[in-house]
Order: C-alpha cells, then structure tokens, then sequence
C-alpha cells in the first residue's frame, strides 16, 4: 500500500511498498495492513513503525498527533 | 552645469547604491525560493485537512456545539495584523496599515468608537505603526519571523483560541498578504474565529466518492480534534503567505530600485562627459587664442 506521511513543514516519508504502519491513535496503538477499510482517525503524541513489504527494517517516526486517512490503499498522515 | 568633481562624486554614490540595491534583490529572491517551498508543501497539508474535516461535518450536525463556530454578536473585536520586520520592500507594509485602519474604521466603527477593537501585531513595522498611533495593541509576536516554524505559529494559534472561548474577544480577523506570485499579492481580510460555517467552505465542488470510512473512535470526537489543528495551520499558512508576500514585494522593489539607479547613472555619466568636453575646448581655446596674440 501507498503511505505518505507529511508535516506542515516538509513531507517525512512517501512509499509504495509498505506492508505494515503502526500509529498512535488516540484510544490506544493500532496498525493498518494492506487492503484496509477505509478509516479517519485521530492520533496523539507517540511513534509510527514502519515495516516494507519484504524488508525486516523497522522505520519510526515521531510525532506529536495527527490525522490518518486510509482510502483505497492509500494512507495519508498529516502528522504535527 | 556641475562641476566635473560633483559629478564624479555623485557618479560614485548612484554606483554604490545600486550596488546595494542589486544584492539585497539577490537576496529577498533566494529567501523568496526557500518561502514558496514552504507554503507550496503547506498548501496541500491545509486542502487536506479541510477536505477531511469538511467530510465530517457534512455528515453530522454537531458543529454549533463547538465553541469555536459559536456565532456571537460582535462587541470585542481582535484583529491579527500580519506585516513585516523590515522595511525597503516598496508599498508592502503601507498598504496593509491603510487596510487595517480603513477596515477598523469602516466594518468595525461602532466598535472602534468604544474603543473594543484590539490588534495583535506581527512583524516590527506593523507594531511601531500601530502603537504610534495609540490603537489598542495588546500583544506583538515579530520575533515569529525570525523562526517561522509551525511550533511557533501554534503558540500564538493557542493563544487567540483561548481568548475566544474564554469571551475575551466575539470574533478574531486576520489582516495579511496572501501570495500568488512573485509580484502580486493579494491583500486580504479572514475570518478567523468563530469558524466560517461550512456552508462557505462546502461551495468549492469537490466532486468526491463517498468513501464508507470507518471513524475511529467517532466522528464528534475526531471533529472536536481536528478544528484546532485546523486553526494552527490556517494561522501558520497565513503567516506563511505574509513571508513569501514580503520577499517577493522587497525582490521587485529593489529590482526597480537598480533599474532606476541604471538610468540615473546614464544621464550623469553623459553630463560628466559633456563637462569635460566643455573644459577641454575651453582649454584647447585658451592655447589658440594665446598662439594668435603671440603672432600677431
């Protein structure tokens, strides 16, 4: 699935192949696989883990609460 | 005519001067690149997030709840002043405290006359006009140009919320410039807070498949997160557009500023020749003359 996740000050991470996010949502962490539903969600201060499809490298990023959209494979995070 | 030395002396201060105009054009337009990176990456962070937010509240019906979108009648009026904290960059700021005043005088005279109408400043220039002036300046933020980030912008985004919902103030305007390019801006008056209802925002036709979105955990809660993250950005964007505004207006007045001191360099320097001229053939007159009466 296609994941962006971007700042108002810069976009910190776009890819095509990512096989798993994990987000801090705000009632608790949560993760999005492939072919999610589509979904709107808050989330609060905490990390994203990143996983590529095939890879075992975890990629992380901090924020300090967000957005998520999930529609048609695509996850948009407009993170703080 | 002048003098030869005149000439030469003004002949070398018109360079210098264009020597400085032409570097801080160089300047403002490496400033401006940097400035319309940022708000170009911002811009479609805000559609977004509008877009979102839009999709929700289309949906439910709990948007006079929030204490942001509460309409009251406007007695306490603030008014965000954005400029810049420098000068030399043409009719920028004079034409946004000409906007603030006309607009404070006109929209707001009832309550300029009680004297209710308050200005929070941004950018040095609008501050020393204003408190010049005596208006009613509760607060100046110019250091916010020195480190435009989205963190500091919030700060101050946090701040005229809590005076809104705590009734300080019935409603919020922002004064800017708004960027369109390089050599336009646009001057313009928001709406800040209360919220504009989403009527307003509905109009721009968004042709979108209702996706069947999942709200976790539901959409009140997701609303009451997303309308202050919404009035962060919008006060950052505008912030922004004010910077990128500012840049692009001194870019072009020094731009002027070198061509006009290119056209003041000619005409001197064709005075300057013609000056000397004058004294040679004078010179050259003084000898003939002179050979003459010794032959004579």
């Amino acid at each position: 699935m296609k994941v962006e996740i971007i700042t108002p000050d810069s976009t910190i991470f776009t890819g095509d192949n990512v096989g798993l996010i994990q987000l801090p949502g705000i009632d608790g962490s949560f993760e999005v696989l492939n072919n999610h539903a589509p979904l709107i969600s808050v989330l609060r201060k905490g990390k994203i883990k990143l996983i590529n499809k095939g890879e075992k490298v975890e990629h992380f990023f901090e924020i300090n609460g967000g957005v998520i959209e999930v529609v048609n494979n695509k996850v948009l995070v407009l993170a703080e | 005519m002048a003098g030869l030395k005149d000439v030469r002396i003004r002949i070398a201060s018109v360079k210098s001067t264009q020597q400085i105009t032409n570097a801080m054009k160089m300047v403002a337009a490496s400033k401006l690149r940097r400035a319309q990176t940022a708000i170009i990456k911002l811009r479609p962070y805000a559609a977004k997030l509008r877009e979102i937010l839009q999709n929700l509240s289309a949906s439910i019906d709990h948007s006079d709840e929030n204490v942001f979108s509460q309409e009251r009648k406007p007695e306490k009026i603030l008014l965000v002043v954005i400029a810049s904290n420098r000068g030399l960059c043409g009719a920028f700021n004079s034409n946004i405290m000409k906007m603030a005043v006309h607009f404070t005088e006109t929209t707001y005279s009832q309550q300029f006359s009680k004297n209710n109408v308050s200005f929070i400043t941004i950018g040095r220039k609008a501050s020393e006009y204003f408190r010049k002036r005596k208006y009613n300046v509760l607060e100046s933020h110019d250091e916010l140009f020195d480190q435009l980030t989205f963190a500091n912008a919030s700060i101050l985004a946090e701040k005229l919320m809590k005076g809104f919902a705590a009734k300080d103030f019935d409603r919020i305007d922002l004064i800017y410039n708004q960027f369109k390019n390089a050599a336009v801006q646009r001057l313009i008056v928001e709406q800040y807070l209360p919220i504009a209802p989403p009527q307003a925002m509905a109009q721009s036709p968004v042709a979108r498949v209702e996706a069947d979105y999942i709200f976790e955990p539901d959409k009140e809660v997701i609303v009451r997160e997303l309308i202050p993250k919404t009035l962060r950005i919008q006060l950052f964007k505008a912030a922004l557009d004010s910077f990128a505004s500012e840049q692009g207006a001194r870019m072009t007045a020094m731009q002027k500023a070198t061509e006009n001191a290119k056209d003041l360099l000619r005409d001197l320097n064709i005075s300057y020749n013609k000056a000397r001229q004058n004294a040679i053939t004078n010179a050259i007159l003084e000898i003939v003359s002179g050979a003459e009466a010794l032959k004579g």
